[in-house]
């Protein structure tokens, strides 16, 4: 870890998707690279390569099969767990589909899942989001103060995501510990990973097995009851898919409320013009999508492609950098600034292409409720220490600690 | 004015069911395909052009303006 800590002198030839400035501001480095070297390389973190440009993006992925989604993680395992792994998927198949499966596996099981995200489906789940939002709010309104990413955002994902799993939303605490084991310490901790992943695993064992016995109206029984290719499921698959619902809707779309919640405690005029025109919220949303895009997901090469100067080796990585295509000038208009009304938006917060993530419905709906609500209940809210707010970064980010302070009258 | 999705670059993003909630019908997995064969009733001339400037995947076309 420390070796891999060193500052970054060229971010052309050796980024750092941790580099603690980086992550809490990586505009100026996607600027850099997009116009000087919009292919970027590192040998960091197990070597990757970077794209950055709008277009590159739309071309990469596209490149199905020479790049594999087989391994979507930014850090590779370290290859003990490496071997561990590819022995584990010769027995059951891919892990966790349909994020880790390439064509043509990955298309039954996306067709699997999509049904559960159409916006009319996640819209069931509106008034327990709602519900949730408000009494978050009661427990800081009287204090006056509290955190917009552990006391609000943070809270939410979890326990939606376990509401439509059937599973209990009383232990999201659990479910954000296991997650970010996983997902934001495993990055740079393989024993982390290991250890969280295995814990996910056994709980939707346990709970495959109950369900089995006794079908509830869930997502877990439905997926116990599936089909694909004409055939059941096996109960790893199952939980290789339960596993991927929990943790990619969690840290995701609580990085995205964070970010914007951060965004409007510190830019007074932002806060007060969405306070006063409630109109602008579908715009406002997707423009915070689109500038605090918390994903990059990565690719491995299986075979020779070129994209732009660079030519790619079956092996290399690839991460697709969603996040800095957003801000590219060739696409978007006064791409470094927020613009709550922004009506062209042809964002790719939620990637692109035949991986184009599944809960996109429900990551809107969830920020859609849990900014209206605080909108609602607190208008007036600021940074009460900016020092004091963290990030994460890597492959996912977001602000993990946002102190504000308010009155309400 | 005409419109229509197409159905190989649609990835279900639903963008444009969002925004001309009209002019879109979506499938039980989510991808759109453009209602009443196309035809844009007046009036919603520049949603369905909003639809077309955000889909991601550009996926929407006009076709007779």
């Amino acid at each position: 870890m420390s070796e891999e800590q060193r500052p970054v002198e060229d971010w052309a030839s050796d980024f750092d998707i941790f580099d603690p400035d980086y992550v809490k501001d990586p505009g100026p480095v996607w600027d850099e690279l997009r116009s000087k070297c919009p292919i970027a390389h590192t040998e960091r973190w197990g070597g990757a390569w970077m794209a950055t440009r709008y277009d590159d993006l739309r071309e990469l992925v596209r490149m199905v099969p020479e790049l594999s989604s087989r391994s979507p993680v930014v850090v590779p395992l370290p290859p003990q767990m490496r071997e561990e792994a590819i022995a584990e998927m010769k027995m059951y198949g891919t892990e966790n589909p349909p994020i880790t499966a390439d064509p043509p596996e990955h298309k039954p099981y996306k067709q699997l899942i999509l049904p559960f995200f159409t916006p009319t489906a996640v819209e069931g789940y509106r008034q327990f989001t709602e519900n949730l939002a408000h009494e978050l709010i009661d427990r800081i309104i009287d204090k006056g103060e509290g955190d917009a990413a552990e006391d609000y955002a943070q809270q939410i994902p979890p326990r939606v995501i376990a509401q439509m799993l059937g599973i209990d939303p009383g232990r999201g605490a659990e479910f954000t510990e296991w997650t970010r084991g996983v997902l934001e310490i495993g990055q740079t901790d393989p024993e982390a990973r290991r250890k969280y992943r295995t814990i996910i695993r056994d709980f939707f064992a346990e709970l495959i097995t109950q369900r089995r016995a006794e079908p509830a109206d869930d997502m877990i029984s439905r997926l116990i009851a599936a089909e694909v290719e004409g055939k059941p499921l096996n109960d790893h698959t199952i939980s290789g898919i339960c596993f991927l619902l929990l943790v990619a809707g969690i840290d995701t779309t609580w990085s995205s409320i964070g970010s914007s919640l951060w965004h409007f405690a510190g830019h007074a005029e932002d806060r007060r013009r969405l306070a006063a025109e409630p109109e602008l919220f579908p715009t406002a949303i997707e423009e915070m999508l689109r500038f605090y895009a918390p994903v990059m997901m990565a690719r491995k090469v299986t075979a020779p492609v070129e994209i732009g100067d660079k030519a790619l080796c079956p092996g290399d990585k690839m991460i697709l950098n969603f996040p800095a295509g957003n801000r590219d000038p060739e696409v978007f208009d006064r791409p470094d600034e927020v613009v709550l009304d922004r009506e062209r938006n042809r964002h790719v917060a939620f990637g692109l292409g035949i991986h184009r993530c599944a809960g996109s419905n429900l990551a809107r709906m969830e920020m859609d409720v849990a900014l209206r609500v605080w909108f609602e209940r607190i208008p007036e809210f600021e940074l009460s220490d900016p020092d004091a707010v963290t990030w994460a970064g890597g492959q996912v980010r977001g602000p993990r600690s946002v102190p504000v302070r308010f009155s309400v009258s | 004015m005409k419109i229509r999705v197409i159905e190989d670059n649609c990835q279900g993003h639903n963008r444009c069911k969002a925004i001309a909630p009209d002019l879109f019908d979506l499938d039980e997995i989510g991808n759109a395909s453009a209602a009443n064969d196309g035809v844009v009733p007046p009036g919603q001339e520049e949603m369905a052009r909003l639809a077309v400037e955000n889909c991601p995947e550009f996926a929407i076309e006009i076709i007779e303006e």
